[in-house]
């Protein structure tokens, strides 16, 4: 059982990181492993890599403290050994890291380089795109990354309850659309043909960190937006494609879009305004960020929507 | 009032799970037999702790709970009749197991609305989620709008009325009991329902295992004009009837000694 949630303003940025806040914490029973978040600041032309050296419940210990410090290092070498112009390297845990760089070249090379270092995982890389996730709720989560002076146009999240899995930042949602830049996808559900697409997937040259079946959606979704489908056929395609019970919410540069599965078997829940839309696993969660009565609908078995800033 | 307390939110123990605040809201009005509170700021326990106390002790037979916020299991295992009305919309799991109250939403509820009502009303203003009315086995519940899907699951009971359209698996494995649909049906209509009888008046996606249509009689008519005059719904459109096939699942075919278990 998860909690997913998603939110666009269509007129603007927004506070994008306090109104997650509010809706994953509201959906905390749903999950209290992992908090993630897939946040879209404006664009820039530096590009955004958000990485990790090593997992939060094994980044201290004897002698973590210098190998952080030597893998941080590398990973700074490396990305001016490919080409890349640092801007600005930081960190709010030690383990977890933001770099701004000037950048080129194709975004795949620089990530698999980035993940040769020894721990490195990374977690989004794009424009606009910033994937923060860690260990506890979302206030914890929140608070440890400063994101409620976050402000952007859209964003995801989604709080876990690790069931299959281990309580871990690979197994965290959201997962980035490796290697395709400004995107990312949060999923609840079982998806049954997981292996038989990571097989496919692998062939076309694509790499998983995790052993999460949602990994799946996002690396899915990629292949297809690689070959020039729009987010919206790519979506439609994934649902004759993907076994299993699943609602999934992905996001953009400039969009979101919602998919259920054709039993319509996990829950999503929608508001729409002409400025805002918030979609959410419950209904308590679209209260937490809209506080007043407003009308909501589940949406159908097979339903598409694509929303865009 | 008996009781008083803090108001405070919700905190969780920890493992991270919801730690129901026990204390007994101190903002309730009692005006003769009616009462009123606002649950805004109230816990699920606090609301649900002071609508047993008013029921059940002190002799309250008619409750309006102001501002439910999508809170969820509100008004669950009510067994007295009474009159409960939420000005708002609660969330999951609304009215579930109640035998006996007359319960009016005006706003909107989510998944699992009444399920398992033995008796009683259950009106909702707007629309509903998914598994609405999952597993009732008496009462009405009635949705002025749309619901999602696998609206009547495991029905064994009562009646449904939705005046808007519903999603897939509507009356799955169905036993007993009647869904009045106004709207449309998603796939799967009826699939492998045992018993009971579906109307829907707009266009059905298609139909489930062993669902077929039903020979319409004059019982059918006066059962829906009887439900739509008592729920004041106007005059209700034209219905296509159906039933189970028999072919999957044949009451008919039981033994006497466990038709006994299915009796009306």
């Amino acid at each position: 059982m998860c909690g997913i949630a998603g939110v666009i303003h269509r007129d603007g940025a927004a506070d994008v990181g306090t109104e997650l806040t509010a809706m994953l914490q509201s959906m905390k029973h749903r999950g209290p492993d992992s908090t993630g978040y897939a946040v879209y600041g404006p664009a820039d032309d530096l590009v955004v890599v958000r990485f990790v050296l090593a997992e939060p419940n094994k980044s201290t210990g004897f002698g973590m403290e210098e190998r952080l410090e030597r893998n941080r290092a590398e990973v700074e070498s490396r990305l001016a050994k490919i080409g890349a112009e640092v801007a600005t390297v930081s960190s709010d845990t030690g383990y977890a890291f933001r770099a701004t760089i000037r950048y080129g070249g194709d975004l795949k090379a620089l990530a698999d380089y980035l993940e040769d270092v020894d721990g490195c995982e990374v977690l989004s890389l794009g424009s606009s795109l910033e994937i923060i996730k860690d260990l506890g709720d979302a206030e914890t989560v929140s608070g440890q990354y400063s994101l409620g002076s976050f402000r952007g146009t859209h964003g995801i999240g989604h709080v876990r309850m690790a069931t299959e899995s281990e309580v871990d930042l690979a197994s965290a949602h959201p997962y980035w659309a490796y290697p395709f830049a400004d995107v990312a996808v949060v999923h609840n559900g079982q998806l049954t043909n997981y292996h038989q697409w990571r097989r496919r997937l692998e062939q076309h040259g694509h790499r998983f960190q995790s052993e999460c079946d949602s990994e799946i959606i996002a690396v899915y979704l990629a292949e297809y937006m690689s070959r020039g489908l729009t987010l919206e056929t790519a979506m439609k395609h994934s649902l004759d494609d993907l076994d299993g019970v699943f609602t999934y919410v992905c996001v953009t540069g400039n969009e979101l879009g919602i998919a259920k599965d054709e039993m319509a078997a996990k829950p999503l829940v929608l508001f729409e305004s002409e400025p805002l839309v918030a979609v959410a696993t419950e209904e308590v969660a679209i209260r937490a960020l809209v506080q007043r009565e407003v009308e909501t609908r589940d949406p159908y078995e097979r339903e598409v929507l694509v929303w865009q800033v | 009032m008996p009781g008083s307390g803090s108001r405070s939110g919700i905190s969780y123990d920890a493992r991270g799970l919801v730690e129901p605040h026990a204390d007994m809201p101190d903002n309730i009005e009692v005006d003769g037999d009616r009462a009123r509170f606002d649950a805004s700021e109230l816990t699920i326990r606090q609301i649900n702790m002071a609508l047993r106390q008013l029921i059940y002790n002190d002799g309250i037979a008619d409750v309006t709970v102001l501002n439910p916020a999508s809170k969820h299991s509100l008004a669950v295992g009510i067994l007295k009749r009474c009159r409960i009305h939420f000005e708002g919309s609660p969330g999951w799991f609304a009215c579930g197991l109640i035998d006996g109250p007359e319960v009016t939403i005006n706003g909107r509820v989510g998944w699992s609305v009444a399920e398992n009502m033995m008796s009683g009303v259950v009106t909702v203003e707007r629309s509903a989620g998914s598994l609405t009315g999952a597993a009732i086995r008496g009462g009405d519940l009635i949705v002025k709008g749309d619901v999602g899907a696998r609206t009547g699951i495991d029905q064994k009971g009562g009646t449904i009325i939705v005046t808007g359209d519903v999603g897939i698996n509507t009356g799955f494995m169905m036993q007993r009991g009647r869904q009045i649909i106004c709207g449309n049906a998603g796939m799967n209509l009826g699939d492998s329902m045992y018993d009971g009888a579906i109307y829907v008046a707009g266009k059905v996606r298609s139909l489930g295992v062993d669902c077929v249509p039903g020979e319409w009689d004059d019982a059918d008519t006066e059962l829906i004009e009887r439900k739509f005059g008592i729920h004041s719904l106007g005059d209700p459109p034209e219905f296509q009837k159906f039933v189970c096939g028999k072919q999957l699942h044949n009451y008919d075919a039981l033994e006497p000694s466990e038709r006994k278990l299915v009796i009306h």
